[in-house]
C-alpha cells in the first residue's frame, strides 16, 4: 500500500488598502521599484510597527469562515533570519499563539465529502522581492541583485491543515475552495499567478496503516495546476524510492516548472533555526466576544450554503459549480432570482447567454455593467411570447456591448413579436414562390424541407415572428398547393 | 550655565536672544570638548536653521530657545545618527524621533549629538567607535555608560539639558558618575520611535538635567502616548511640576537589603551616609526591606537584553544603508564582512551571546526561563511598593573608574550596573540624584518608585534637592598640560 499523505501551507496576501505595520499602500504590482515604502517596511533604525486592525479583522474572518476557533489571546512572534528581501532581519509573525484554529473545510471530491482539517491560521508581513540581474534566475547565479521593498510589510494569512489530503486532486480541490472562500469573504484576490496566493506542501507515502513515511516539503509551486503535477511527480518519485527499498530523505525541494520536476533545495541539516522569540514592539493580540461576534456578522454566505441552496433550487451539480466558483455572477443570480421565480431558466439564460459573452470577449462577470431588473424583463418578454428567442439574444449583446437600454431597442426597432397573419402570409407566399425547388422537395414528401422554408421567413421577418406560428401558416399555405 | 528657568528669565528681561544664548553654549562646548569628547556632531548650520524658524514661533512655549544635547541613538532628521558605530557612520536619519519632533515642537534648539558606548552597550563610554568620553570631574576616569556623552555635556556645562537612552543604567550610571541629575521613566512612559533599538522591552528616553524642575519640564514634554509606539502607555500624563515643594512627610522609604552593603564600595557607602541624615530632615521614615530575587537580574538581564539586541541589530546588514563592505564576493561574505568590520568587540559579544540564549534547545533554558525571573522581580517590586512610596539605593557600587581599568573584563564592567538593572527589568521608573563628593568625584544616590508615579518621584527628588544641592557646583576645566 502506498498512500499519500499530504499537507498544505498557504500564504495569502490580505486586499488591505495599507500594510501590516506602516501606513503605506499595499499596491505593489506594475509600480516602480521602492515607491510605496517609508522607514517603517523598509526596517530603518529606530522604527516601530503599529498592526493595522482591518488586517487582524480580515485575518480573524478567515478564521471563522473556515470554522477555527479564535484565540482570546494571541501575540506576534519574531522569525529571525537574513536575507536581503527581509528589510529588519526578522519577520514579524506568530509562533506558538497563532490567531486561529483547528478549523476545516469540507471538499465534494467525487460526490464524497472529504473533510481537510485547518491547524492553524496566523498573520505576518510579507518580504520584499529580489531582482536578480545577470546570467541566472537566482541569487547566487547572477552578477548582482536588486531589492524591491514595495511588498515588504504587505499582510498575509499562513493557513496550515492538518495532512488529512490524500491525491493531488484533493489538494488542488482544497486549494481552490479556500481561494473561493478567501474570495467571497473579499479578504484576499486570491490570485496564483500574481502571487498574492502561495502553496508549499508536504508531502510522504504511508505504507501501511498509521506509520507515517519520511516527507519533503515542495515549494515554488505558481498555480493549481503545477500544484497537481508537482505531487503528482513527488509522490511517483518517494514510490520509486520506497519500491527500491531505500528511505525517503526529509529535504525541501523546489518544484522547476521547466522541466517539470521537483529538485532538491535543501537538506534537514540545513534547515534554519529562526530562533522563534515574542515580539516586543508589540502588545498581545486580545480579541473580545464583542469583536468576534460583530465580524461574524459581516460575513456574507459562503460557498457550501450557496451550493445546498442552488442544489435545492434542482439546479445540476454542474450548473451550481458554474455559479458558485464566481461571486460576483452568484450575486447577480441571487439578485435575478428574486424578482424571477424559474432558476433553471434563469441559468440557462446566464450560462448560454453571458458566459459565452464573456469567455469570447476574455472578461469576467464583475466587468459587466448589467442591471438584474433589465435582465429579467427581458426574459420574461420571451416567457410571455412578447419577443422571440433571437430578438432577445440580440439585444442582450447590445445591451452588453453598447450599454443600450434593451427595452428601448425593442420599442424603438418594432421588435415585438409580428402576430399579423395577413403580413406574415404576404411573406409566406412570396418565400413559397421564391423557393420552388424546395416546394417541390416538400411535394415529393421530404417533409423537414419545411426548416429551411420557416427560416426563410424568419429571416425577412428579423425573427419577429414566432416559430410556431410561421411554422403553422406555412404548412397550411403548402398544403393549399 | 544655567537652569532652565534661569534661561527662561533671560528672554523675558531681553537680556539675550536665541542666538546669543546658543552660542554661549557652543562657546562652552569649544573649550570643553578637547578634553572629554561628550560630542560626536555639533550640526553648526542646522542649528541655525532652527533659530531661524523659532523666530515665528510663540516664546510662551516651555522650551522656547533651549539647547538641548541628544544621545547619537535618537534619530534627528536630516543630522548624523550614528549609535557611535562605523555600521552607520555616515547615517542621516529621514525622520525625527518622536521626542526630538516633541522637543523641537516646544522650541527646543537640537544643539548636538553626544557621544555613547556603541548601540548603549556598555557602562563606561569606552565603546565608542568615535573614541571614549572622559569624566569632566576627572578626565582620566570614564563619565559612565551608555549615555556618557549625555551626562558629561551636563556636567561641564555644555548644555542645560540632554536626552539619553537606559536600557540597564544608561541614564543613571552616567548621571551618577558625573554628578547630574538623570532619570529613567516607566517603561511605555515616553516614546521609543525614532530610538534605535537594544533591548525593546527594556529601552527607555529620559532626561538628564542640573534641578528636578528641569527634569520635569523636559518630562512633561517627551512623555505621553505616542500612536507610533504600541507600547506607549495610553493613559494621560500629570502634571509633574504640580508636586515640587510639596512635603513628603511621612513618606516610607524603603532600603532594599540586597542593594546595599554587599558588593557596594567603601566610599560610595560613607559618602551616601550623609543621605540617611537628609531623610531625617525631609520627615520620611525608613524601612529596611528585602527583594531576594534580585540576586538574578544580572543574569537575567544578560540573557533577555542580548537577546533581543541580537534580532534588533540584525538589520544592519549592508544592504539598505550605513557601512558596507564592497570586496565581499558574494552574499554571505558580504553578511560577514560587514557586519564583521562594522560592528565593535563589544557589540559583536552580544550579537553571540543573544543569539546563542535564542537557539533551538537552549531558548526553554535561558530565555524562557529569564522571562519568568524577570516577572518575579517585577511582582517582588509591585509586593515592595505596597509598604513604601520609595525605594532608595546607591546608583553605582562604585566611584568613576580610571580609562581602561574594566573595559578588559566584561564581567566587572556588567557588575557595574547591578543597582540599576533590576529597574529595567520591572518596568518602573527611577532617578538618580547626586548626593555628594568622595575626593572631588561624584557619588549618585538612586530613589525609585511605583509605576507610572513619576509625579510622586519626582516630588520626592525635588524634596531630597532643597538639602543637597549640587546644581552649582561645575567642574573645573583642566589644565591644557592635561588633555
Ligand atoms: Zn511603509
Amino acid at each position: 500500500m502506498y498512500k499519500p499523505v499530504i499537507g498544505l501551507e498557504v500564504h495569502a496576501q490580505l486586499s488591505t488598502k495599507t500594510k501590516l505595520f506602516c501606513s503605506c499602500s499595499t499596491e505593489h504590482e506594475n509600480l516602480p521599484p521602492n515607491t510605496n515604502v517609508c522607514p517603517i517596511c523598509m526596517g530603518f533604525p529606530g522604527v516601530l510597527p503599529v498592526v493595522n486592525k482591518k488586517a487582524v479583522e480580515y485575518a480573524i474572518k478567515a478564521g471563522l469562515a473556515l470554522n477555527c476557533e479564535i484565540s482570546n489571546y494571541s501575540k506576534f512572534d519574531r522569525k529571525n533570519y537574513f536575507y536581503p528581501d527581509l528589510p529588519k532581519g526578522y519577520q514579524i509573525s506568530q509562533y506558538d499563539l497563532p490567531l486561529c484554529r483547528n478549523g476545516y473545510i469540507d471538499l465534494y471530491v467525487d460526490g464524497e465529502i472529504k473533510r481537510v482539517r485547518i491547524k492553524r491560521i496566523h498573520l505576518e508581513e510579507d518580504a520584499g522581492k529580489l531582482l536578480h540581474i545577470g546570467s541566472g534566475d537566482r541569487l547566487s547565479e547572477s552578477d548582482y541583485s536588486l531589492v524591491d521593498f514595495n511588498r515588504a510589510g504587505i499582510p498575509l494569512i499562513e493557513i496550515v491543515t492538518e495532512p488529512d489530503i490524500n491525491s493531488p486532486k484533493e489538494a488542488r480541490l482544497f486549494l481552490q475552495e479556500l481561494r473561493l472562500i478567501l474570495r467571497y469573504l473579499g479578504i484576499s484576490s486570491g490570485d496564483m499567478e500574481k502571487g498574492s496566493l502561495r502553496c508549499d506542501a508536504n508531502i510522504s507515502i504511508q505504507t501501511e496503516e498509521g506509520k507515517f513515511g519520511t516527507r519533503t516539503e515542495i515549494k515554488n509551486v505558481n498555480s493549481f495546476f503545477s500544484l497537481e503535477k508537482a505531487l503528482e511527480y513527488e509522490i511517483e518519485r518517494q514510490i520509486e524510492i520506497l519500491k527500491r527499498g531505500e528511505e525517503v530523505i526529509q529535504e525541501t525541494r523546489h518544484w522547476d516548472e521547466k522541466n517539470q520536476k521537483t529538485v532538491s533545495l535543501r537538506s534537514k541539516e540545513e534547515a534554519e533555526d529562526y530562533r522563534y522569540f515574542p515580539e516586543p514592539d508589540l502588545p498581545p493580540l486580545m480579541v473580545t466576544e464583542e469583536m468576534k461576534n460583530k465580524l461574524k456578522s459581516e460575513i456574507p454566505e459562503l460557498p457550501a450554503k450557496r451550493r445546498e441552496r442552488y442544489l435545492a433550487l434542482e439546479l445540476s451539480p454542474v450548473d451550481v459549480e458554474i455559479l458558485v466558483s464566481d461571486k460576483d455572477l452568484s450575486d447577480f443570480f441571487d439578485k435575478a432570482l428574486r424578482i424571477y421565480g424559474n432558476a433553471k431558466n434563469l441559468h440557462s439564460w446566464l450560462s448560454v447567454e453571458i458566459l459565452s459573452y464573456l469567455n469570447e470577449n476574455k472578461l469576467e462577470f464583475k466587468d459587466l455593467d448589467i442591471d438584474s431588473e433589465r435582465f429579467v424583463k427581458l426574459i420574461e418578454m420571451v416567457d410571455k411570447n412578447e419577443i422571440t428567442r433571437p430578438v432577445a439574444k440580440e439585444v442582450l449583446r447590445r445591451y452588453l456591448t453598447k450599454k443600450e437600454d434593451p427595452l428601448v431597442i425593442i420599442e424603438r426597432e418594432g421588435l415585438r413579436v409580428v402576430s399579423d397573419t395577413s403580413y406574415l402570409q404576404d411573406i409566406i407566399k412570396n418565400v413559397i414562390s421564391n423557393n420552388s425547388k424546395a416546394v417541390e422537395d416538400w411535394k415529393k414528401g421530404k417533409k423537414q424541407v419545411i426548416n429551411f422554408l420557416v427560416g426563410q421567413v424568419m429571416k425577412e421577418t428579423r425573427g419577429r415572428a414566432s416559430l410556431d406560428v410561421v411554422k403553422n401558416l406555412l404548412e397550411e399555405e403548402l398544403n393549399k398547393l | 550655565m544655567r537652569t532652565l528657568r534661569e534661561i527662561k528669565k533671560i528672554y523675558e528681561n531681553k537680556e539675550a536672544n536665541v542666538k546669543e544664548v546658543v552660542e554661549s553654549y557652543l562657546e562652552k562646548i569649544k573649550e570643553w570638548e578637547p578634553y572629554i569628547n561628550a560630542f560626536l556632531h555639533i550640526p553648526y548650520e542646522d542649528i541655525e536653521k532652527q533659530i531661524k524658524e523659532l523666530e515665528s514661533k510663540s516664546p510662551n512655549l516651555p522650551l522656547y530657545g533651549i539647547p538641548i544635547a541628544i544621545k547619537d541613538n535618537i534619530l534627528t532628521k536630516n543630522i548624523k545618527t550614528t549609535c557611535a558605530s562605523k555600521i552607520l557612520e555616515n547615517f542621516i536619519p529621514p525622520y525625527d524621533a518622536t521626542v526630538v519632533k516633541r522637543l523641537k515642537e516646544n522650541g527646543a534648539i537640537i544643539i548636538g549629538k553626544t557621544n555613547l558606548d556603541e548601540f548603549a552597550m556598555g557602562s563606561s563610554c569606552e565603546n565608542s567607535a568615535f573614541g571614549p568620553t572622559k569624566n569632566p570631574w576627572d578626565i582620566e576616569r570614564v563619565p559612565g555608560g551608555s549615555s556618557g556623552g549625555s551626562a558629561a555635556c551636563v556636567s561641564a556645562g555644555e548644555a542645560p539639558i540632554s536626552l539619553g537612552s537606559d536600557t540597564g543604567g544608561s541614564i543613571r550610571l552616567p548621571a551618577s558618575f558625573t554628578g547630574v541629575i538623570g532619570l529613567k521613566p516607566t517603561y511605555g512612559l515616553v516614546s521609543r520611535f525614532g530610538l534605535v533599538a537594544f533591548a525593546s522591552s527594556l529601552d527607555q528616553i529620559g532626561p538628564f538635567g542640573r534641578t528636578v524642575e528641569d527634569i520635569a519640564i523636559t518630562l512633561q514634554i517627551i512623555a505621553g502616548h505616542d500612536p507610533m509606539d504600541s507600547t506607549s502607555s495610553p493613559y494621560e500624563i500629570p502634571n509633574y511640576l504640580e508636586g515640587l515643594g510639596k512635603s513628603v512627610k511621612n513618606w516610607r522609604v524603603g532600603i532594599p537589603k540586597e542593594l546595599w552593603y554587599k558588593g557596594v564600595s567603601e566610599e560610595v557607602l560613607k559618602t551616601l551616609e550623609n543621605s540617611f541624615g537628609v531623610f531625617k530632615e525631609m520627615g520620611v521614615t525608613i524601612e529596611e526591606i528585602s527583594l531576594p530575587s534580585l540576586e538574578y537580574a544580572l543574569p537575567v538581564y544578560y540573557i533577555i537584553s542580548t537577546s533581543e539586541a541580537s534580532s534588533n541589530l540584525a538589520r544592519y546588514d549592508g544592504v539598505k544603508y550605513g557601512y558596507r563592505d564592497f570586496t565581499a564576493e558574494d552574499l554571505i561574505s558580504m553578511y560577514k564582512q560587514t557586519r564583521g568590520k562594522g560592528f565593535g568587540s563589544e557589540v559583536k559579544r552580544r550579537i553571540i551571546l543573544g543569539t546563542y540564549a535564542l537557539s533551538a534547545g537552549y531558548y526553554d533554558a535561558y530565555y524562557l526561563k529569564a522571562t519568568k525571573v524577570r516577572r518575579l522581580i517585577r511582582i517582588e517590586f509591585e509586593e515592595a511598593f505596597k509598604k513604601v512610596d520609595i525605594i532608595a539605593s546607591p546608583t553605582s557600587p562604585v566611584l568613576p573608574f580610571k580609562l581602561g581599568e574594566r573595559i578588559s573584563d566584561p564581567l566587572q564592567m556588567y557588575l557595574t550596573d547591578i543597582m540599576t538593572i533590576p529597574v529595567n527589568l520591572a518596568g518602573i521608573p527611577a532617578i538618580s540624584m547626586p548626593a555628594g563628593f568622595y575626593n572631588n568625584l561624584p557619588v549618585g544616590i538612586q530613589f525609585m518608585s511605583s509605576f507610572f508615579t513619576e509625579d510622586k518621584l519626582l516630588q520626592f527628588a525635588y524634596a531630597y534637592q532643597q538639602f543637597v544641592d549640587f546644581s552649582k557646583k561645575y567642574p573645573t576645566l583642566p589644565n591644557k598640560e592635561r588633555v
